[in-house]
């Protein structure tokens, strides 16, 4: 074999495996891309059935509830983003750092009723860490700016979602 | 008085290092042997004043000076002895002091083990070890000094987050940095060899025992890491895709195609210019994952410092490192004289295609960790890609991999036959074909069940790789044992390597196979799982040290038989408001028994409890895998051939020409 032939093969194994890789992330890409999505917006454009999203938010104070499916437990929570909410329903153990007032982002995809049936739900990390999405989604609500100190508590988005229809056009709330 | 020594030790640290990177390398340009022989001295000198800082820290850590910022904000005296030494690398600062520390080790190694090199390679080496360990030092004293003080003292600290007071983690971010850092060896050897301008077989020779080394230990921090989310965090998963977790296997895998690669450079004096390549690139992504851990640029779990002055300054150091790096590999690659081109049928072909897919696989894990955050830097989208992302893209490219690694250590060098190499694999083959068929009847997914027969083809051909070369069965027994004696260890750690790749996937694969149930009971309530009956007998609320713990007793019978008892508990630490979950594992070496306790409700009088019970087959073997892969590691340093100071007496005339 000649030496070029052979430099003609190094060459061909290397497009070979590059193109291989490009292909299969493209395709990839197209299928398994998960969005994020703030509650506003799931309600202004729902997603259809088969897409995975990441839905992120604050959890309404008093709306998490326990319900049995036969010997499964499943649990049902509102998620807010001061705009609009929507309904959570997961079957399993919430994590740990879970707490109702405080961001989560759960993973699912939204049914044909409107309420979100959550695969996988993740609770931020420890008191000062929110997950970037959930504050980015907050502060575009408008519903919270992060240079006025932590999100608002528990109890004033709990009155701040009750209203939300109504109160849409409300001013900012600043500082906790 | 201890902490404001250790941030003196630190500065004197420092300088020495920022000697260490000039002296040596004018030294090596002059051709002045004093400033060359002042290299190993710097190094040893910084490593000392680097123990001395990072032992004051510990002292000020285990003697609660709560005056010290990040003791105070890191540690309490309710702490456990062992959680306040290793709490000092559980955040930012203590975990930068550790990063310098372990730089310096190897530092002082290359000073004290390679002795043999010749005067300025090692200076150059050196040197440039010392230019990294001082920018990272500088900005451990600019940006995030453990030492700096607080007024006034709090009289407790605020105590550390409950979740990493475990001692899987306690013990693992030093093994993964020093993975991590360890790469920075080839990375000097690279960096000097470029300078020099000569890269030739002996340099393959030198490099190879560091870069597998480094392999060693960050192999081991990657299955400490996977094994410590598995039992820690509770979900019943072991590898999350998550971005400080690629981070960690994107140098993986390109630190396992260097160690590869060298081989080539030193048997056969090719793939030169690639193998410099592949080092620089190895201690990159080893940076850039420390960057991306730090600045908490990617959105994560594990992203607990989020500083833009820490940040820009690591950015710049990176710039500084990478880019200068490249710019020299650029200027002076060319000037390298390429090395042979060979046959497609050979040993260095099929190394080559090891590269070539090991380095596909990282190019894809690295888009997928790369892409939603450049996605939402560019244009504001928030999105993410997950598992289904990298199973659909790494997956497909591991199966080919391994299907060449059964063929790999069979193949001759130069130029070869496939046939005859697949004739001496007939029975593994055959075993492989056996375990398909044995397993596509259990098995129904595809992509499982081909990674698990590539797995059994992979511990057949490593097996028979050794059977070939100890002419097992063809020669009496005794004769085998004899020649197995006297086998290089380097090719029996190549083999143990391999299988063990086999032993991760085996268990990969069939934890694909996992079987997982949520239940509501209430106590004395049975539940079945995978054949076996969970029963919940009794859940008792008992005090811990710093912290209330629930503790359920779970028995778990097959056919009746007990098998085991299980206690998963939960615990509610009140200093920080929160709670953490503590598994239960039964493990048998084939398949593990997990139970995790949830939630307590009260319905109408009944108290019940959540259970997650989960039944995952062969899940030990992912983490078996890698302690064997490193063991085989470790193994082949142990040969002869691959220590620095062998050269001498193994092969003196390669030696003569380049000293």
């Amino acid at each position: 074999m000649t030496r070029k032939s052979r430099r003609l093969w190094l060459v061909g194994g290397c497009l070979i495996g590059l193109g291989t890789a490009t292909a299969l992330t493209l395709s990839a890409f197209s299928s398994n891309i998960v969005f994020f999505m703030a509650p506003s917006q799931v309600h202004a454009h729902p997603p259809s059935a088969d897409r995975t999203i990441r839905l992120g938010g604050m959890v309404v104070a008093g709306s998490v509830r326990q319900q049995k499916h036969g010997d499964t437990p499943t649990n049902q929570f509102d998620v807010t983003d001061g705009q609009d909410a929507v309904t959570v329903h997961y079957e399993g153990i919430l994590p740990d750092l879970f707490r109702e007032g405080q961001s989560v982002v759960a993973i699912g995809s939204v049914q044909a009723d409107g309420s979100f049936r959550a695969s996988e739900v993740l609770a931020k990390h420890d008191e000062t860490y929110m997950p970037k999405e959930v504050a980015e989604a907050l502060r575009r609500s408008g519903k919270w700016d992060p240079r006025y100190g932590k999100p608002p508590d528990a109890a004033s988005w709990n009155s701040m979602t009750k209203t939300a229809t109504s109160q849409d056009k409300a001013a900012p709330q600043h500082g906790s | 008085m201890t902490p404001e020594l250790g941030n003196f030790a630190l500065a004197l640290a420092c300088c020495l290092a920022a000697g260490q990177a000039v002296l040596p390398m004018v030294g090596a340009q002059r051709r002045d042997p004093r400033l060359m022989a002042l290299a190993p001295a710097l190094a040893i000198g910084q490593l000392l004043a680097l123990l001395y800082s990072f032992a004051c820290l510990v002292h000020s850590a285990i003697q609660d000076d709560f005056s010290v910022q990040n003791v105070a904000a890191n540690s309490s005296v309710a702490k456990p002895l062992l959680y306040k030494i290793t709490g000092v690398w559980g955040n930012h600062e203590g975990s930068v002091l550790l990063w310098a520390l372990i730089l310096g080790l190897c530092g002082g190694a290359v000073a004290l083990f390679g002795r043999d090199l010749p005067s300025a390679l090692r200076a150059r080496v050196i040197a440039v070890l010392g230019g990294v360990s001082a920018g990272f030092q500088l900005f451990c004293l600019t940006t995030s000094n453990p030492f700096d003080r607080v007024w006034p003292a709090p009289m407790d600290g605020q105590g550390m987050n409950p979740l990493l007071q475990d001692p899987g983690l306690a013990f693992h971010p030093p093994i993964l940095y020093t993975g991590y850092v360890g790469f920075a060896v080839p990375f000097a050897f690279a960096v000097a060899a470029l300078i020099e301008g000569r890269v030739d077989a002996s340099w393959g020779r030198w490099v190879r025992p560091w870069a597998v080394a480094a392999w060693c230990f960050l192999t081991c921090g990657i299955a400490l890491g996977s094994w410590w989310s598995y039992y820690v965090l509770g979900w019943g998963g072991y590898w999350f895709w998550d971005p400080v977790e690629n981070a960690s296997l994107i140098p993986w895998l390109t630190g396992t195609a260097l160690v590869h690669s060298a081989i080539v450079v030193e048997k056969r004096e090719a793939l030169k210019i690639w193998t410099v390549l592949l080092a620089i690139g190895t201690f990159s992504f080893s940076l850039s994952g420390t960057f991306l851990v730090r600045s908490g640029i990617l959105n994560s779990v594990h992203a607990f410092a989020n500083d833009p002055a820490r940040g820009i300054f690591i950015l710049g150091l990176l710039g500084l490192v990478i880019g200068g790096s490249l710019l020299l590999f650029a200027i002076r690659a060319p000037s390298l004289t390429a090395g042979g081109v060979f046959a497609p049928v050979s040993r260095e072909g099929l190394l080559v295609l090891n590269n070539i897919l090991l380095c596909s696989i990282c190019a894809v894990v690295l888009t997928g960790t790369m892409y939603p955050p450049f996605m939402s830097l560019l244009f504001g989208k928030t999105i993410s890609v997950g598992k289904p992302f990298f199973d659909a893209t790494a997956a497909p490219m591991a199966i080919p991999l391994m299907v060449f690694m059964g063929l790999g250590p069979m193949m001759p060098w130069k130029r070869a036959q496939l046939w005859p190499v697949l004739r001496r694999l007939w029975w593994s083959g055959a075993l492989t074909m056996l375990a398909f068929a044995l397993m596509a009847w259990r098995v129904r997914d595809l992509l499982p069940l081909l990674a698990a027969t590539c797995a059994v083809w992979v511990i057949a051909g490593s097996i028979a790789d050794i059977a070939e070369r100890i002419r097992l069965f063809r020669i009496p027994v005794g004769a085998s044992w004899q020649r197995a004696r006297m086998l290089p260890r380097a090719a029996l750690g190549a083999a143990l390597a391999h299988a063990g790749v086999g032993v991760s996937v085996l268990g990969l694969a069939a934890m694909s196979q996992a079987q997982h149930r949520i239940v509501e009971v209430h106590v004395g309530q049975t539940e079945m799982l995978a054949g076996d009956a969970w029963t919940l007998t009794d859940v008792r609320a008992a005090p811990g040290p710093n912290y209330t713990a629930l503790i359920a007793t779970i028995e778990v019978r097959h056919d009746g038989r007990l098998v085991t008892v299980l206690h998963p508990a939960k615990r509610t630490f009140a200093s920080q408001n929160q709670t953490t979950t503590e598994v239960a594992i039964h493990t048998n070496l084939m398949s593990d028994l997990y139970g995790v306790l949830g939630d307590r409700h009260e319905n109408g009088g009944e108290t019940t409890y959540v259970l997650r019970l989960h039944y995952n087959p062969l899940a030990p073997w992912m983490w078996l895998g890698g302690l064997i892969m490193a063991l085989g590691g470790v193994l082949s340093l142990s040969d002869r051939r691959m220590r620095v100071g062998a050269p001498r007496r193994a092969a003196t005339a390669g030696l003569v020409a380049t000293s």
